[in-house]
């Protein structure tokens, strides 16, 4: 007899998710310029550094344990332990995949990666860099893992049938709402209603937006693990979505304003990117426009609502990713369509049970994701203080956390060297 | 007619603004300048060379005020600008000659007295 079939490796598809993989790690740098551009000056390094930091704490839990937690088989909570550390974690596919475990593991991982660098929007300009690394570390492991799990790796959420392509439950509404837990635990910038704090550069935002859309076609292209009908549809709904809200929030802008911004487009390119997340592969393109116009709306809403309160969620992960996954995984609910996808048709197609499934995780991920969070950070601060002080503050996360600056001038800076002498004791003045 | 130039952390700019603003000062310049007074000095690495920053951040305001205004000013740049560490940075008054309002002609007290509307 033949084999079975999910031993076969195709070296197309798997050709494809290398590349899918190294698109998706493309997004974590892209949003660390994106949120470098949002903050003020005196914070750019700080911020792009948590980004950064994602990239070697997110990836090492995953590989520890993160990875088995989400995708071997375990209760519907949460996944078994047996790739821990990688074990059995090779060449292989997994049972009906068409490419190596590895190749999966590393796509997977840089989702890891993106969703723990996307939370620390919310606390930027004040949070203490190693408190950040410990939260980030545990945060993949306890939050992400455990969603990813839910909506991926056989949990209860896709045992019942929740559609969600590309991680809509795990990566969107899990960032943006325990975003929202983080900022009301670590509490506001010392400035926050009091002064103007203005992103010091348009630019960022906009070159980190456009590379996060170029990575989000391996995010969303890559979500169907082959070179398959579903990343095929995926991949051009990531085109047309994003297309659309950036054209909603103009007009949107418009009827505020009076004016286009530079920023909020760069914002609508990062919603449309979310709301199309879960659906990508499972809605026609058609439906995948008017997603993308719907999507702008519940978005725009927060970001209009949120500054007028005391959250200081600085950098609306909230409203760019939790309120546009939630559109997004409903919206599929409604417009899902079996003639394109081949799994389940949506409740404009006849099909009411796939709706109520899309909404109720759109209930319990934010619920999950909010209190994990808040409970994750309330443990972390009785140890350690979580925020730098007034006074290091005011000086900037760059000078006080890392002890460089984004933009030196290099005027009045001296060498100091062992071999020239020059460190000798300098006399300073006592206070 | 007095000239009141005070140097202050750039941290606590909007401090001093308020401050100034509540003692009713009006009509100040101010800029960034670079200087040395003495503060520790703060360490910075890039890669494997290590530098000191000798030269800080600071603001320079200069307000120009009638003789009655010099107190209060003085004093809105004390309580806006103090933080108690060193680096808080001086405040120095010194006379001026002649001060002239350019769109009327107007001189000395005058000229730095804010136009009510």
């Amino acid at each position: 007899m033949t084999p079975p079939a999910i031993t076969t490796i195709s070296a197309g598809d798997t050709a494809w998710m290398l590349a899918a993989t190294a698109l998706v790690l493309l997004m974590t740098p892209a949003l660390g310029l994106f949120y470098a551009g949002l903050v003020r000056s005196k914070n750019t390094l700080n911020t792009f550094m948590m980004s950064i930091a994602a990239l070697a704490v997110a990836t090492i839990m995953w590989a520890l344990v993160g990875y088995s937690l989400a995708f071997d088989k375990g209760n519907g909570f949460i996944g078994g332990l047996g790739h821990v550390f990688l074990s059995g974690v090779t060449f292989a596919p997994r049972a009906g995949g068409s490419i190596p475990q590895l190749v999966f593991f590393a796509f997977q991982a840089a989702f890891c990666i993106v969703t723990v660098a996307l939370v620390s929007g919310a606390v930027v300009e004040r949070m203490r860099f190693v408190p950040m690394l410990v939260f980030s570390a545990l945060w993949s492991v306890l939050v992400y893992a455990v969603l990813a799990h839910w909506a991926f790796g056989g949990g209860w959420l896709q045992a019942h049938g929740t559609l969600d392509f590309a991680g809509g439950v795990p990566v969107e509404m899990g960032s943006g709402f325990s975003a929202l837990a983080a900022a009301l635990v670590v509490g506001a910038r010392k400035d926050y209603g009091r002064q103007a704090l203005l992103p010091h550069n348009a630019v960022y935002v906009l070159l980190g937006a456009g590379l996060l859309w170029f990575g989000w076609f391996g995010f969303n292209g890559g979500s169907g693990f082959s070179t398959g009908h579903a990343s095929v549809l995926a991949f051009t709904n990531t085109l047309l979505a994003p297309a659309c809200t950036l054209f909603v929030w103009f007009v949107l802008d418009l009827m505020r304003g009076r004016r286009v911004t530079a920023i909020g487009a760069a914002t609508a390119i990062i919603v449309g990117c979310v709301g199309i997340t879960p659906a990508g592969g499972y809605i026609s393109p058609t439906w995948a426009m008017a997603l993308g116009a719907v999507a702008a709306l519940p978005s725009y809403a927060v970001i209009v609502w949120r500054p007028r309160t005391r959250i200081d969620e600085t950098l609306d992960v909230l409203a760019a990713h939790g309120a546009a996954g939630l559109t997004g995984i409903l919206f599929l609910g409604l417009v899902a369509q079996l003639s394109w996808n081949g799994v389940s048709d949506g409740l404009f197609y006849g099909n009411a049970h796939q709706l109520a499934w899309q909404a109720i995780a759109a209930g319990v991920t934010p619920a999950y994701a909010f209190g994990a969070t808040f409970v994750l950070l309330r443990l972390i601060a009785l140890f350690t203080p979580l925020r730098s002080t007034e006074r290091e503050e005011a000086l900037g996360m760059d000078v006080i956390q890392h002890g460089e600056e984004a933009y030196a001038s290099g005027e009045g800076a001296i060498l100091v060297s062992t071999e020239a002498g020059l460190d000798v004791p300098v006399a300073v003045a006592q206070p | 007619v007095k000239l009141v130039t005070a140097i202050v952390r750039p941290e606590k700019v909007n401090d001093v603004l308020e401050a100034l603003f509540r003692a009713e000062v009006r009509g100040v310049s101010m800029s960034r300048v670079q200087g040395h007074g003495g503060e520790l000095e703060r360490v910075e690495t890039y890669r494997g060379t290590t530098v000191k920053m000798e030269l800080s951040e600071k603001v320079r305001f200069e307000v120009a005020v009638s003789d009655a205004f010099v107190q209060s000013t003085v004093e809105a740049f004390c309580q806006g600008a103090r933080t108690g560490n060193v680096g808080d940075g001086k405040i120095f008054v010194s006379s001026l000659d002649q001060a002239i309002r350019i769109r009327t002609g107007e001189t000395d007290e005058g000229a730095v007295t804010p136009v009510s509307k």
